[in-house]
């Protein structure tokens, strides 16, 4: 499976896109076809904190769950609300139209831990 | 009108598993909702008049208030005693159920549900009786209870029993509220907040856990299907509460270090819990009480061939160990005018006990509380009752040694074609994977089990246990006979050919049956969970966005 | 008398083909020192043995000639068709539906009793079922604990006790605080729940209140659920199921999630159970909703079906973080329900609610007029009446002697309604038992 170059992965399967100190993060095409079709997507709140590894949220399919976990700490300052009509389009678009959050970095350095669309491969390989 | 058919089978002339009242392609509803058949004024039951002397008499009573009363009756459906009948008749042919159809759905013990047990059952003495009638009115009820308590205490080596969890998870649910009590009563209920579940557990043995504020902690099995020891070892510590475990597992074995597991258990001061789903394997061989387990719920739909009813009612009485027995809910039926061993000794021997006295016992200061309204689901005593005095001492082993012995023999006559991750003696249920059929035709264990549907056969459990990968969950039960087993034999044999010479053929299973495979993406996605009437506007959707879900604690 | 059907040399094959030598061997992974000793279970007995003894301990039990106990239970006529519906083997032998190609007459009786019940209560979702009214009370609260995100619920006085104590169960595993509400039971009071108390209510999940009360008393629905909702909290109604062909309905008056006891629809009083717990509540709280649901969905062929949905919040799915850990629920009760409502329908339903509280008001002025008994509480109430007459409990246990069982003795649970007695009729009450209470009291006046 290929994986955007200008994306940061982490290993609970989310992606982040920076764009200055704003980050766009949504799951892996990965993580959306283990899950299979997905349902239902618990979206996180317009101002919530979100911490680093902590979890913000769900996602749903018809036989499995599986909690969102935050790749980098920041405040939420938009969510994906095309999601909650269409949670389909995280399997359909997952970089793209299905988009989770958009998040106000509270420190940049936390994108050092996280892996690079090589390393991410290799891990799901 | 007219209804679907699903396309007949052409493959290997195997015959519907369903006859129903099949005809046509045109039409896409296999039997119309009631609503639907509904007619202003049509009527089935009907009930008196109220009497010149009742309202006469109550004239000076007190009226309804016009500000409570309903502006709209409720739309119920208006048909004929016939069109219901019809309509809740042919729905039954939709099901596939024990009494027509081998069921070998595992860790639910699909036994034969013996009649003479519904005719007890529906016994008026028993079935009219009201919970809160005086009890010189109830003795007969009270001592049905009392003895069911006596024989279960007997079957599972417990000191106590209470009946009065409604299914096996509310068994699990009280067992583990006991243990908070029990804790709490010994200085140590803020310490010890977590419970280990090995990593093959029911799902509602984690579910139950959080539901009494404990966190779960999962113990992985070992690689012959038991627990790992070390690992249980290295959990265990003062903040431990409990162990959840089932034994016989879900794997189907029995762990075979359970003496030591219960020893590491007790030296950590955790209380000992055994999930009994699986105690149909074991009458007469193992008494869980016997040995150092503290609490246990049964399931009397499964083990003691109570109807499973289509999800309930089931039954799930917990025995427990002396130093549980305070904390067991109240109210408890007790002998208080008789001697046990006498009382029994007359039951036994279908003696008079007239003499006997009982009564609910309330006054139980450490106790947890009620579980459940009044004190269970007597109807599911009734038979089960019936069903271990049927039995008797002999028949219960025997049910344990045939039960066993048709899982055995479906191990040794499939484990050529299907995986067998833990390939050893099983007790009453055998685990294959679908594995190999998935790596080498792509052919998946539900592609398996739709295939089976196509047999009249209901498919083992599937996908369970969780550390089983495509997992098929085989428990045929005590009371099939040898042909039966021998069927299914060959038809997992043919399904196992089938997916190696045609694997699209599987993909298109079932087509035998009412529906195919129907899409439950979309019914999660869109959930449609009710009839809407014709002159209804929008109907609300279920919000994306769904609050916290973890229980409050404090 | 065991039901295998295995023969020796049914036996002796599949023992050969296993490879091993006897029974005994398969049960060798068993530990030597955990093996079972002897065991006093009793003898087997065949079929008309058994029946003997299972007549016997029902000759042991008196069904009441006359009664007029409820209390939570109430004897009404159950149509000969329900017994027939329930009775199917295809209903009563299968079990949960995993496999909905082969449960869909299980599957679309459930998705019709949603439908009643929806209907019945107003409201725009209905769960499959649960054990019974006080464990579908108990989730009640639990579920409005996860959408409020708080940890306390107040209950009305007025609730049936049983239930609150199965609530305080609950409740006491994870730590949820429960608040009583009082109803006023003084003498001249009106037996029920003041709305301006729930306006005091600090931080709670939610209110939980009885419509009828267990007194028999008609609760300000209304007002109390404005009076929760202004403090943030949930409204749970729990309701009375037949009297909702005359009353209200929860959706009606503002209920959030509406909890109540099915046994009223064609389910026998069997001492206690099994019955049926019905839950219902709002399409925007279901995804917190325990128990299980069954959708509509097509199959590739475009023909309607239907399966278990939004299983996701279930234990066998999320484990620990499930909203329940509710597995087996009552199914086979619910399709009683089902049945039942279906064979009154919305007359019969009517007729049996009006007769009922007909029944209730004969009693009452019966009682009154021959100086017997008052009526404890003011106001409209159906079907439970609650009397007054001493010594209430002596006389209760005298004609308990003769068949006759003078309702349910209140002061043991609630030391306030010394010498009352709470009286029920429904529509299988008649003209005769209450002219068989009144005479009896007569005699022992």
């Amino acid at each position: 499976m290929a994986y955007p170059d200008d994306l940061r992965y982490s290993k609970e399967h989310e992606w982040v896109r920076m764009d200055g100190s704003r980050a766009t993060i949504g799951i892996t095409g990965y993580a959306a076809d283990e899950l299979g079709d997905v349902v239902f997507v618990e979206l996180p709140e317009v101002g919530a904190t979100l911490t680093q590894f902590g979890t913000f949220g769900v996602v749903e399919s018809v036989k499995a769950v599986s909690d969102l976990y935050a790749p980098i700490s920041g405040e939420v300052v938009e969510v994906n609300e095309a999601l909650r009509d269409a949670p389909e389009l995280l399997n359909a678009d997952a970089y793209g139209e299905g988009w989770i959050a958009k998040v106000e970095l509270t420190d940049t350095d936390q994108l050092d831990g996280l892996m690079d669309a090589a390393a991410y491969a290799e891990a799901t390989a | 009108m007219s209804v679907a058919e699903a396309p007949r089978s052409n493959a290997s002339g195997r015959g519907a598993a369903f006859s129903g009242p099949n005809a046509g392609d045109d039409l896409t509803v296999v039997e119309p909702l009631i609503f639907e058949r509904s007619r202003a004024e049509r009527r089935a039951v009907r009930f008196p008049r109220p009497s010149e002397r009742a309202r006469a008499a109550g004239d000076g009573q007190p009226q309804l208030p016009a500000s409570v009363l309903r502006a709209q009756a409720p739309r119920l459906p208006e048909v004929s005693e016939l069109d219901m009948l019809r309509h809740f008749n042919r729905l039954a042919r939709l099901n596939m159920a024990i009494d027509l159809n081998f069921y070998p759905l595992g860790s639910c013990t699909m036994k034969y549900n013996p009649k003479v047990n519904e005719w007890a059952a529906r016994l008026p003495g028993l079935a009219e009786s009201h919970p809160l009638d005086p009890q010189a009115l109830n003795q007969g009820s009270l001592e049905l209870m009392w003895l069911l308590a006596e024989l279960l205490k007997e079957i599972s080596g417990f000191e106590a029993v209470s009946l009065q969890p409604a299914a096996g998870a509310h068994g699990e649910l009280t067992g583990m509220l006991m243990t908070r009590a029990y804790h709490g009563a010994h200085g140590e209920g803020e310490q010890r907040m977590k419970v280990l579940v090995p990593d093959s557990a029911h799902g509602t043995n984690p579910a139950t856990a959080t539901m009494v504020g404990y966190q779960t902690v999962t113990i992985r099995s070992n690689e012959r299907g038991g627990i790992d020891l070390e690992a249980l070892r290295s959990a265990l510590g003062p903040d431990v509460a409990a162990l959840m475990i089932t034994n016989p597992s879900t794997l189907g074995i029995f762990e075979d270090q359970i003496d030591q597991v219960l020893a590491a258990v007790r030296e950590a001061g955790a209380i000992a819990y055994m999930d009994g789903a699986n105690l149909n394997a074991i009458l007469g061989r193992f008494r869980p009480g016997q040995v150092g387990f503290d609490i246990m719920h049964f399931n009397l739909h499964k083990t003691f061939s109570t109807p499973h009813g289509g999800g309930g009612p089931g039954a799930g009485p917990v025995g427990v160990s002396e130093r549980m027995e305070p904390f067991l809910p109240a109210p408890m039926p007790v002998l208080i005018d008789g001697d046990a061993a006498e009382v029994r000794a007359n039951a036994w021997a279908g003696r008079s006990t007239a003499g006997a006295r009982f009564a609910l016992n309330d006054a139980r200061p450490q106790s947890i509380g009620k579980v459940r309204s009044l004190y269970g689901n007597f109807g599911m005593f009734v038979r089960a009752y019936t069903y271990i005095r049927s039995n008797g001492d002999a028949g219960l082993r025997t049910i344990s040694e045939d039960a066993v012995l048709a899982a055995n023999y479906l191990r040794v006559k499939l484990h050529d074609v299907y995986d067998l991750p833990y390939d050893r003696l099983s007790k009453h249920e055998v685990v294959f994977s679908g594995r190999r059929q998935k790596r080498e035709h792509g052919v998946t264990t539900l592609d398996i089990a739709k295939a089976i549907l196509d047999h009249g056969i209901h498919p083992p459990t599937i996908y369970f246990p969780l550390i089983v990968e495509e997992a098929l969950m085989v428990e045929p039960t005590e009371t099939e006979s040898l042909e039966t087993l021998d069927h299914f034999v060959d038809v997992m044999r043919e399904i196992a050919e089938l997916a190696a010479s045609d694997p699209a053929a599987m993909k298109r299973a079932p087509v035998t049956t009412p529906v195919g495979r129907l899409d439950e993406t979309a019914a999660a996605r869109r959930p449609d969970l009710r009839y809407v009437f014709p002159d209804e506007g929008d109907v609300p959707d279920a919000p994306s966005m769904a609050p916290a879900r973890e229980a409050p604690t404090t | 008398m065991t039901y295998s059907p295995h023969t020796d040399a049914d036996r002796a094959r599949m023992l050969d083909a296993v490879g091993v030598a006897s029974v005994e061997d398969l049960f060798a992974d068993i530990p030597a020192g955990v093996r079972a000793g002897a065991w006093a279970v009793p003898p087997p007995l065949v079929e008309q043995e058994v029946r003997a003894e299972l007549a016997r301990l029902a000759g042991r039990n008196r069904i009441a000639e006359v009664s007029f106990l409820g209390a939570g239970a109430y004897r009404h006529l159950i149509p000969s068709v329900v017994g027939e519906v329930i009775g199917r083997s295809e209903f009563a032998t299968s079990y949960t539906p995993y496999q909905p190609e082969v449960s869909q007459g299980t599957l679309q009786s459930i998705y019709e009793f949603q439908s009643l019940i929806c209907e019945l209560t107003d409201m725009e979702v209905a769960t499959a079922s649960h054990y019974d009214g006080a464990t579908a009370t108990a989730e009640a609260a639990m579920m409005a604990c996860r959408l409020t995100r708080r940890s306390r619920v107040a209950v009305s006085a007025g609730v049936n006790p049983d239930y609150r104590r199965v609530l305080e169960t609950y409740c006491a595993g994870p730590g949820i605080e429960v608040v009583i509400v009082p109803v006023d039971l003084a003498e001249g009071g009106d037996g029920t729940t003041d709305p301006a108390a729930v306006a005091d209510l600090q931080e709670v999940a939610c209110l939980i209140a009885a419509q009828p009360n267990y007194y028999g008393q008609l609760e300000p629905m209304r007002e109390l659920a404005d009076a929760t909702h202004a403090t943030g909290a949930q409204f749970v109604a729990v309701v009375e199921p037949t009297s909702l062909a005359l009353l209200e309905a929860p959706g009606t008056y503002g209920a959030d999630i509406v909890a109540a006891e099915g046994q009223p629809l064609g389910i026998p009083i069997n001492f206690g159970g099994p019955y049926v717990g019905l839950m219902a509540a709002r399409m925007a709280s279901v995804r917190q909703m325990p128990g299980r649901l069954v959708g509509a969905t097509r199959d590739a062929q475009g023909r309607k079906g239907y399966v278990l949905t939004l299983q996701a919040r279930e234990q066998h799915i999320r484990r620990e973080k499930a909203a329940s850990n509710i597995c087996t629920n009552q199914a086979l009760m619910a399709l009683a329900a089902t049945a039942y409502l279906i064979a009154v329908g919305p007359n019969g339903l009517r007729e049996v609610a009006e007769l009922s509280m007909t029944q209730a008001r004969q009693l009452a002025g019966a009682l009154e007029s021959a100086g017997l008994a008052e009526r404890r509480f003011g106001g409209a109430s159906r079907p439970a009446v609650a009397r007054r007459r001493p010594p209430a409990a002596r006389r209760h246990a005298t004609l308990a002697e003769r068949g006759i069982v003078a309702g349910h003795v209140l002061e043991r649970a609630e030391p306030m309604l010394r010498d009352t007695l709470l009286l029920a009729a429904t529509e299988l009450t008649t003209d005769d038992d209450i002219a068989c209470l009144v005479a009896a009291l007569e005699e022992t006046r």
